[in-house]
């Protein structure tokens, strides 16, 4: 009985502790969500800002074939991008967690590299590789692959990789963390008990390192609807994503409204892919972040 | 009942520079309970893995039913495991666990479910079906690894220390249970232990391993009564090794020490203790050889540090080579 009163009182006096953190996130994060939801319901001002008139005229606008259409090659990238870092960040993830110890700790510092500079600077780096007669070029001709100029900045497959580049070490630490927790003998059961390789792999190791893959899946495509500096500068301004055009809205478009619905809606597809996480996975712990 | 089901052929393997099997061979018959008995390290899990394909040897062959299966990979033979820590699957229930090698070699669904439940009956596990592993007790988390491996219809069990984590009366129930379930089926059982009393009590057969290789192999009463050497006097039967003058040893069990013989081998009392029924006397002699002598009850007077003097019958002691 003793022990129960004093696990009360011990857990009133930590949730007490917890007060002013719930108070910043309220006051930081929910804050501005709701202010940006109120602001999306508003109308555009003349020059600058909002009126005090609700609507949601915004949300009809965003209905648009130039809106819509935006959000739809959003998507295609996303999807593409998010598709090609599985495919690349998968095996990698998997294989790294088979590694010794030693070599772990190495390619965990190899990952984590690149992270030690800004992403924009690396960025830049790419377009010295990619523009023409840039370094790929030159390694090719030198290769006697091609024989002139592949003209590969302000491509699309330019922003590709640099949406790969920019969130396959998620993916790689994602995969690798679920990967790290399986235990191996599982493995050596299924073989035993008459599956081949491949059938081990897909019927055991595969379910067992969904939650990893999910969450590299959430933590990549996320992103990737929002990361408009990677395709207006290695894209040029060829390539117009959902990210560039909430930035335009709000510097030269002035149609503050317009850029709420628009966050608002990226964000109502966010927090459904996390739902839908949530639902599959039967955690709401993110893999390789949390 | 001369019948070979598996056969292992001057087997070898090393990892690294460490020999883990040094030219073992052994003959196993249709429907014998066979155990390999040693200390952790011996080589026993090694051979077993061999034999079931999850590894393969540096050299030397293993025969399954006349057919050399050696290159085969593990899907490819009639064995099946029941591993150490069950290692059964935790996102399946545990008729998807039971199924899964049906499942595999595409028997139809009706089927699957009717020989899962048989085989859960049979495990005493009948109504288990949909419940996950981690909602079962280690007991019978054990029964589902078994049935698991059974379900398929294996030639040769291969059981690697499988009670090893249960507590001493789920122990010893299982072991009835298992040698039940091995005389019902009639399949061959291929047990590992580092339990003297274990393979005592289940086996038709006992392998004693230690560093790689078969120390001896024999029935129980032959390596508990004749063992033939040092190592398995000391390990299966906890004998005394007693050096010779001529360069022989006796083993010599505990319980047949007899204590104050006239005319016997001086030693000292170094050590007293009981346990499970039994007073624990350590003597050591004056060339430095230690000797246990166990007794019933507690009323054995002799202080540590008095000297007394020891001897056996010499029908209780066996000439036994060194290691």
């Amino acid at each position: 009985m003793k022990s129960e009163k004093q696990k009360k009182t011990k857990y009133g006096a930590s949730a007490l502790l917890l007060v002013p953190m719930y108070l910043t996130a309220l006051v930081l994060v929910l804050g501005p969500l709701l202010y940006m939801v109120y602001l999306s319901l508003m109308s555009r001002g003349e020059v600058w800002g909002f009126i005090n008139d609700v609507t949601l005229d915004n949300y009809v606008q965003l209905m648009e074939p130039l809106y819509l259409n935006t959000f739809f090659a959003s998507l295609k990238l996303a999807l593409l991008s998010t598709a090609l870092i599985i495919l690349l960040g998968y095996p990698f993830g998997y294989f790294m967690a088979r590694l010794s110890s030693d070599w772990k700790r190495r390619m965990m510092l190899l990952i984590m590299l690149p992270f030690w500079t800004s992403s924009l600077i690396r960025l830049y780096g790419w377009i010295i590789v990619f523009r023409s007669n840039g370094t790929l070029d030159q390694l090719l001709m030198f290769l006697g692959v091609t024989d002139s100029p592949l003209r590969l900045l302000y491509t699309y497959p330019a922003v590709v990789v640099g949406m790969i580049y920019a969130l396959l070490p998620f993916m790689i630490l994602a995969v690798y963390s679920s990967a790290e927790k399986m235990d191996w003998r599982l493995v050596d059961a299924a073989r035993d008990l008459g599956a081949s390789r491949l059938k081990a792999f897909t019927s055991i190791t595969l379910p067992l390192t969904m939650p990893g893959l999910l969450s590299g899946i959430i933590l990549t495509f996320i992103p990737s609807m929002g990361l408009f500096f990677i395709a207006d500068i290695l894209g040029g301004n060829k390539i117009v994503l959902v990210g560039s055009m909430i930035q335009d809205l709000m510097t030269r478009g002035r149609n503050l409204p317009l850029e709420a619905a628009m966050a608002v809606v990226l964000m109502a597809m966010t927090s459904a892919l996390l739902w839908l996480y949530r639902k599959i996975s039967r955690t709401s712990k993110l893999e390789g972040l949390v | 009942m001369s019948e070979y089901i598996l056969k292992l052929e001057n087997i070898t393997k090393s990892f690294d520079d460490l020999t883990v099997l040094k030219h073992i061979s052994l003959e196993v018959e249709k429907g014998e309970f066979i155990t390999f008995l040693g200390p952790s390290g011996c080589g026993k899990t090694t051979t077993l893995r061999i034999i079931s394909g999850l590894l393969e040897p540096d050299s030397g062959s293993v025969i399954l039913h006349g057919q050399d299966v050696t290159a085969l990979p593990p899907e490819k033979r009639n064995v099946n495991t029941v591993f150490q820590s069950y290692a059964l699957f935790p996102h399946m229930t545990v008729e998807a666990n039971v199924g899964y090698g049906l499942k595999l070699k595409k028997v139809p669904k009706a089927e699957i479910s009717k020989r899962v439940s048989e085989i859960l009956e049979l495990v005493q596990l009948a109504g288990f079906e949909k419940r996950m592993p981690d909602e079962l007790s280690g007991g019978q988390q054990q029964r589902v690894a078994i049935a698991r491996a059974l379900a398929n219809g294996p030639e040769v069990l291969l059981l690697d220390e499988p009670l090893g984590a249960l507590d001493l009366q789920l122990r010893r129930q299982m072991q009835l249970e298992l040698k039940r379930l091995q005389k019902k089926l009639g399949i061959t059982f291929i047990y590992i232990t580092h339990d003297q009393e274990e393979a005592i009590n289940m086996s038709d057969r006992i392998v004693v391993m230690d560093k790689g290789i078969f120390q001896q192999v024999g029935t129980p009463d032959e390596v508990y009564n004749h063992p033939k050497n040092e190592f398995v006097a000391r390990f299966v039967g906890n004998a005394n090794i007693i050096p010779m003058e001529d360069g022989t040893s006796l083993a010599i069990r505990t319980e047949n020490i007899l204590l104050d013989v006239p005319g016997g081998i001086p030693a000292v009392v170094m050590e007293k203790s009981f346990a499970g029924g039994l007073m624990r006397i350590m003597l050591r002699t004056a060339e430095g050889t230690e000797v246990v002598a166990t007794r019933h009850g507690i009323d054995y007077a002799a202080e540590v540090g008095q000297m007394l003097t020891f001897g056996w019958e010499p029908q209780n002691a066996v000439a036994v080579e060194k290691e």
